[in-house]
C-alpha cells in the first residue's frame, strides 16, 4: 500500500512549511509540496496550510493568499470533503477563504506571543482530532500576533451548538479570543483551523516540551487508510 | 539640475565641495584629489565619504584588529576568516556554519523599531551573501536603567522591531542578552547575530571576476531611506538632533527579505552566481567598489538603470541610499536568463545595471555622462588608517582602588537573593523573549533561557546526508567588568560565552565579536579599545578559538561621556550528537548537585555591588583561561558519556542565582550545604570558570574521576528535590516565591 499523500502549501512568506512537511513524514505519510501559483493539488489526500506571513500579511492576514491559484482549486475541493488543516496563518487563510467562519484579529495585549500553551480538545469528531479524547488537555506552542478569534454572536452560538469549537485555550487565554476559542471546524469536520502549532510538538528533541501534535497526524492517517 | 560629471570636475577644479558635512576630514579630501588627479565629482565624493567613514573603513580600529589575525590560534575548522562578509567554520560531515554579530546602535536610539528591525535584516543578508541559508538569530541588547523614562520608549520599540522583522523572516531567535545600565540611556546597544548553514564546498565570496560578466542588482527598489546613514549616523554623536536625522534611518520590509532568502538559495543551487554582495551600509557604493576591487578590478555601471522607488533621486543619493533588502550579484551572460527566471518565480525584481571590465576602473554613467571614474581599491581597501593616540583614563587607578571591600555586607541573605533575582538584569527576560518565535524551522534544541541556543543540523541541501550534529551559540558581554579593566573584561566576556556553549555539551569552535565603545578620538576610550582587543586576541589564542569576524561600533556616547566599554562576544560550538545535549536546570528529584571550579571573594563589578549599592569599583573577577578550557573539556566529555542530567553556567549573581534558576527551570527545588566558610562569598561571588551540574548518584564516581583527570575542582553541594530552594542554615525560599520575584522584574516596568 502506498503512503497517504498530504500536501503542504507554500505561499510567498510561508514559514512553517518545512516543519509541517517534517511532521507529515514523521507520521509516516508522504509530504507533497504545493506551490501557491499552481492550479494543481497534485491529487493529494489531504492538505496542510502551514503558518507564516503569506504575502507579508499585507492588507490583512490571509487576505491575498485566498485569491492565489492554488486556493481557487483548494476551496471547492475542501467544500467537497478534502481534509484540510490550517494552523496559524493557515487558519487565517481558511477564514478569509470562508471555509471557516469568523476572523482572527490583533492579540488583546497587542504583542506577538510565543509560548507553550495548554489547550483543551473539545471535539474529536473532526478529520484531524479523532485520535484525541474529548476534553483531553494537550500542550502546543502558540506564536502569533493576530490570533484573537472573533465572530458575531449568532456564529459563535452556532459553533458552540454544533460542537464545532474544536480547541479551547486552557490555563489562561493568551490573546483575548472569544469563548477562549483556539480552533474550529466546518460543519462536515473535514476542515479544521487553529492558532497553535501541532507541527512544533512532534519530537522530543525539538519544539515544545510535548509530542501532543502527533495526534493530528495519526488522526488524519487513520481516516485516510480507512477511507 | 546639472550633473556633476568627470568632465565638469576637470573644468571646475576650484568648486567648493561639502566634504566636511559628509564627515570627511581635510586631509582625507586632499587624498582623494591626489588619487584622482582632480577634484572628485559629487558622486565620487559620496563614494569616498561613505567608504572611508569609520563604519565602513575601520580606520581607527584596523591597527588593533590585526591582532586577531597575528595571534590567531591554529584551527583546522576555519574556512573563511576575517575580511569577508562573515567567517565560515567547518562543523563536520561536509557542513559549514557562518556567523557574525553586528551593531545597529545609533539607528535604534533614533527610531527603535526600524533601527532594530533593519539591524536584523542587515546581518541576515551578510550571512546570505556567504552562500548560506540563515537558520537562526540572536540579539544582545543593552538599555539605560529599567526605571529611566527613555528606556520605556526604546526597549519596547527595539523588541517589537526585532520581533516583527525576525518573526516574519521565519528565523528562530534562540538567545542573546538583555542588560540594563544607566550608561546606555542615551546610547542603547542593539547587537544582532545571525548564523547560517551551507555545504563546505558551496561558499560564495564577494568578488566580481570575469570581464563581460553582468552586474545584477536585485531585491527591493532604491529609495531615499538611510541616505548618509553610514557616514552621518554611524560616525557622529547625536544629542538633540535626532528629529533632524530621523529620515536617515532605514525602513525594513521583512517580507521582501524572506523572498530574497529563498530566491538566493535557489540561485545558489542552480549555480548561476559568480560573486555576490549584500547592500548594507553605503549601499551601491560599497557593493560596487568592493566587488570590483576583489574581482578583475574594473566595472561599468549605468546608474540610470537602478530601479527607483523615488524617481527624483540624484545619482549621489542613489549611491548612498541604504534602502534595505537589496543584493548585488555577478552573473555570466549565459546564466542571465536562468537567474532572471528564478527571481521572477520569487517576485524579486532584478535588473542588470552594468558589467565587469578589466580596465581597473569603476566607471559609472548618468544620462550618458561619466560621473564616476575611480580605481575601486582606493575606496574599498586603501582608506585612511589612523594610529589614534591612547592613554589610561585619568580616574582609572582611583576606580580600581575603590574596591567593594568597603561595602557593608548583607545580614539577611534570603532578602539579598530575592532582591537580586527580581532585579532587571537577573530577572526573567520572558517579557522580551516571548515576543520572538523560537520554534520556526523545527530545529531548535535549546533556546532562551538556556545558557546557549542550540540547533539541530537538518537542512535539505544538495549533497547533504543525515547527521546527528548540532551547533550551539552564546553571546556575552559585561560593560562593568570592562570598565574596571578592559583587558580582562574582554577576556571574561569570551570566557562566559565559551562556558555557556560548553555547559550544553558542545565544543567551542570559533568567535565573533561586536566591539561597542565611545569615540576613538578620545585617547581614554582608545585605550579601553586597544586593551579590550589585546585581551580578546590573547584569550582566543589560549582557548584555541579564532576570531572569524565581527564589527566595531564607535561613538557610543552622550556628549563627552562614553558608555562603559562593551565588547560583546559570540561563541559558536559543535556537538556531535544533539541528542546528548545537556539542558539547564534540575529535571527531577534525587540528583546530586555539584559545583565545579574555584570560588574566591570577588565582588568588583558584581551584580550585588551594582544592585544593592550602585557601586562600580575595584577589579573584575580573575581570568583563568586554562581553568575555562579544562571545565569545557570536562563538560563536553561528561555530556558525550551521558553523565549529566543538567548543567548551568555560573556568572552574574554567582552560585545563588545559578541555583535559583536551576530550581525555576522545572520547578524542582534543592537542599544544599555551602562548601566555604563565608556564606555570602559562596553564594554571590562572581568568580569565573565555574559551573553547576546535577548527576545521578550512580554517575557521581565516574564524573568525579573525570573532574580529577582535568584537575577541575568538584564540590558536592547537596540534592535536588522538594519545592523549595534551601541552603542549610542560611536560607529557605519556596520555588514559587522565587518565581514571583523572577518573573515580575520586567512586567513591573514594562507592563
Amino acid at each position: 500500500m502506498s503512503a497517504a499523500r498530504v500536501g503542504v502549501v507554500t505561499f510567498p512568506g510561508t514559514l512553517d512549511d518545512q516543519d509541517a512537511a517534517r511532521a507529515v513524514r514523521l507520521a509516516g505519510a508522504e509530504a507533497v509540496p504545493l506551490w501557491h501559483a499552481d492550479h494543481d493539488l497534485k491529487g493529494v489526500d489531504a492538505v496542510f496550510l502551514p503558518g507564516g506571513f503569506s504575502y507579508g500579511d499585507y492588507l490583512r492576514c490571509g487576505a491575498i493568499s485566498r485569491f492565489s491559484p492554488l486556493m481557487t482549486e483548494l476551496i471547492p475541493a475542501a467544500q467537497a470533503g478534502l481534509p484540510v488543516l490550517g494552523t496559524c496563518n493557515g487558519f487565517q487563510i481558511l477564514c478569509e477563504a470562508h471555509l471557516l467562519p469568523g476572523a482572527l484579529t490583533r492579540n488583546e495585549g497587542l504583542h506577538y506571543i510565543c509560548r507553550d500553551q495548554r489547550i483543551r480538545v473539545e471535539s474529536t469528531r473532526t478529520a484531524w482530532t479523532s485520535d484525541f479524547a474529548d476534553g483531553q488537555e494537550i500542550v502546543l506552542p502558540i506564536k502569533h500576533g493576530e490570533g484573537r478569534y472573533v465572530a458575531d454572536a449568532a456564529t459563535l452560538a452556532a459553533l458552540e451548538g454544533e460542537g464545532r469549537v474544536v480547541f479551547r485555550y486552557a490555563g489562561g487565554n493568551p490573546n483575548g479570543s472569544l469563548n477562549d476559542i483556539a480552533g474550529i471546524a466546518n460543519e462536515a469536520g473535514n476542515v479544521v483551523g487553529l492558532m497553535p502549532h501541532p507541527e512544533h510538538a512532534v519530537e522530543d528533541l525539538t519544539g515544545a516540551p510535548s509530542v501532543d501534535g502527533r495526534g493530528f497526524f495519526t488522526s488524519i492517517l487513520k481516516r485516510l487508510v480507512n477511507a | 539640475m546639472n550633473t556633476d560629471s568627470v568632465k565638469r570636475a576637470q573644468e571646475t577644479p576650484g568648486e567648493r565641495q561639502p566634504y566636511a558635512e559628509l564627515g570627511m576630514k581635510d586631509d582625507e579630501y586632499q587624498r582623494v584629489r591626489e588619487i584622482l588627479g582632480r577634484r572628485p565629482t559629487g558622486s565620487e565624493l559620496a563614494i569616498y565619504s561613505v567608504m572611508w567613514s569609520e563604519h565602513c573603513s575601520y580606520k581607527s580600529s584596523k591597527v588593533h584588529l590585526r591582532q586577531f589575525g597575528t595571534k590567531a590560534p591554529e584551527s583546522e575548522a576555519l574556512l573563511v576568516g576575517m575580511g569577508e562578509n562573515a567567517g565560515v567554520v567547518d562543523i563536520g560531515d561536509g557542513w559549514a556554519a557562518t556567523f557574525k554579530i553586528e551593531s545597529h546602535n545609533h539607528p535604534s536610539y533614533v527610531e527603535p523599531h526600524q533601527g532594530a528591525a533593519t539591524g536584523v535584516g542587515g546581518i541576515v543578508r551578510d550571512i546570505m551573501s556567504m552562500g548560506a541559508r540563515p537558520i537562526a538569530v540572536m540579539d544582545s541588547l543593552r538599555f539605560g536603567g529599567a526605571n529611566q523614562p527613555d528606556t520605556r520608549r526604546v526597549l519596547p520599540g527595539v523588541v517589537e522591531g526585532i520581533s516583527h522583522y525576525g518573526n516574519c523572516l521565519g528565523l528562530p531567535n534562540i538567545g542573546g542578552e538583555v542588560v540594563f545600565d544607566p550608561c546606555y540611556i542615551g546610547n542603547p546597544l542593539v547587537n544582532a547575530l545571525c548564523v547560517g548553514l551551507l555545504r563546505k564546498d558551496q561558499i560564495k565570496l564577494a568578488t566580481a571576476p570575469g570581464p563581460g560578466n553582468k552586474v545584477v542588482l536585485f531585491g527591493a527598489r532604491t529609495g531615499a531611506d538611510g541616505i548618509g546613514g553610514a557616514s552621518v549616523l554611524a560616525s557622529a554623536t547625536f544629542e538633540d538632533e535626532s528629529q533632524a536625522k530621523r529620515p536617515a534611518v532605514q525602513v525594513g520590509d521583512p517580507f521582501m527579505e524572506k523572498l530574497l532568502i529563498e530566491c538566493c538559495l535557489e540561485l545558489y543551487q542552480a549555480d548561476v552566481v559568480v560573486g555576490i554582495q549584500d547592500l548594507g551600509a553605503a549601499g551601491v557604493s560599497c557593493a560596487t567598489t568592493e566587488l570590483a576591487a576583489k574581482g578583475t578590478g574594473g566595472m561599468r555601471v549605468d546608474l540610470n538603470l537602478v530601479p527607483l522607488r523615488d524617481p527624483s533621486l540624484r545619482p549621489e543619493e542613489i549611491l548612498m541610499s541604504e534602502s534595505q533588502e537589496r543584493m548585488m550579484a555577478v552573473v555570466t551572460p549565459d546564466d542571465i536568463p536562468a537567474f532572471m527566471a528564478i527571481c521572477d518565480k520569487w517576485d524579486v525584481p532584478a535588473t542588470v545595471i552594468g558589467e565587469v571590465t578589466d580596465s581597473g576602473r569603476l566607471v559609472m554613467t548618468w544620462d550618458g555622462e561619466v560621473i564616476v571614474d575611480i580605481p575601486p581599491g582606493t575606496a574599498a581597501d586603501e582608506g585612511p588608517v589612523y594610529e589614534r593616540p591612547f592613554h589610561e583614563p585619568a580616574g582609572q587607578a582611583a576606580l580600581n582602588a575603590d574596591g567593594p571591600e568597603r561595602l557593608p555586607r548583607p545580614t539577611d541573605l534570603r532578602e539579598t537573593l530575592l532582591t537580586l533575582l527580581g532585579s532587571p538584569n537577573l530577572g526573567s527576560k520572558e517579557w522580551v523573549t516571548s515576543q520572538y518565535d523560537r520554534y520556526v524551522r523545527g530545529n531548535t534544541v535549546l533556546a532562551q533561557p538556556a545558557d546557549a541556543g542550540m540547533l539541530r543540523i537538518s537542512e535539505a541541501m544538495p549533497g547533504a546526508e543525515e547527521t546527528t550534529r548540532g551547533i550551539a551559540l552564546a553571546t556575552d558581554g559585561n560593560g562593568r567588568y570592562a570598565r574596571l579593566d578592559p583587558y580582562s573584561g574582554a577576556q571574561l566576556a569570551l570566557s562566559e560565552a565559551y562556558r555557556n556553549v560548553a555547559v550544553t555539551g558542545a565544543k567551542p569552535l570559533a568567535v565573533t565579536n561586536c566591539l561597542n565603545f565611545g569615540s576613538p578620538e578620545d585617547p581614554e576610550v582608545m585605550w579601553q579599545f586597544s586593551e579590550a582587543v589585546r585581551g580578546l586576541a590573547d584569550a582566543c589564542r589560549t582557548l584555541g578559538v579564532p576570531v572569524t569576524g565581527g564589527n566595531v561600533s564607535f561613538y557610543n556616547q552622550t556628549g563627552s561621556t562614553p558608555i562603559n566599554p562593551t565588547p560583546v562576544i559570540g561563541v559558536l560550538g559543535v556537538i556531535d550528537d544533539v541528542a546528548r545535549r545537556v539542558r539547564p536546570g534540575f529535571p527531577e528529584a534525587g540528583l546530586r548537585v555539584l559545583l565545579l571550579g574555584e570560588t574566591r571573594e570577588e565582588f568588583g563589578g558584581s551584580e550585588w555591588a551594582h544592585v544593592v549599592h550602585g557601586h562600580l569599583g575595584g577589579l573584575p573577577p580573575q581570568v583563568n583561561l586554562e581553568a575555562e578550557r579544562a571545565l569545557g573539556a570536562v563538560l563536553a566529555e561528561a555530556a558525550a558519556r551521558g553523565l549529566l542530567e543538567g548543567s548551568h553556567d555560573l556568572s552574574d549573581g554567582g552560585l545563588a542565582i545559578a541555583l535559583a534558576e536551576a530550581c525555576l527551570s522545572r520547578g524542582v527545588g534543592c537542599t544544599v550545604t555551602l562548601p566555604g566558610d563565608d556564606a555570602f562569598t559562596d553564594l554571590f561571588s562572581e568568580s569565573a570558570a565555574r559551573a553547576l551540574v546535577c548527576v545521578r548518584p550512580e554517575a557521581f564516581d565516574a564524573f568525579a574521576d573525570l573532574c580529577a583527570r582535568y584537575e577541575v575542582p568538584c564540590s558536592g553541594l547537596g540534592l535536588t528535590g522538594g519545592d523549595a530552594f534551601v541552603v542549610e542554615g542560611v536560607l529557605d525560599v519556596p520555588v514559587e516565591e522565587l518565581r514571583e520575584a523572577h518573573t515580575s522584574a520586567l512586567p513591573r516596568v514594562f507592563g
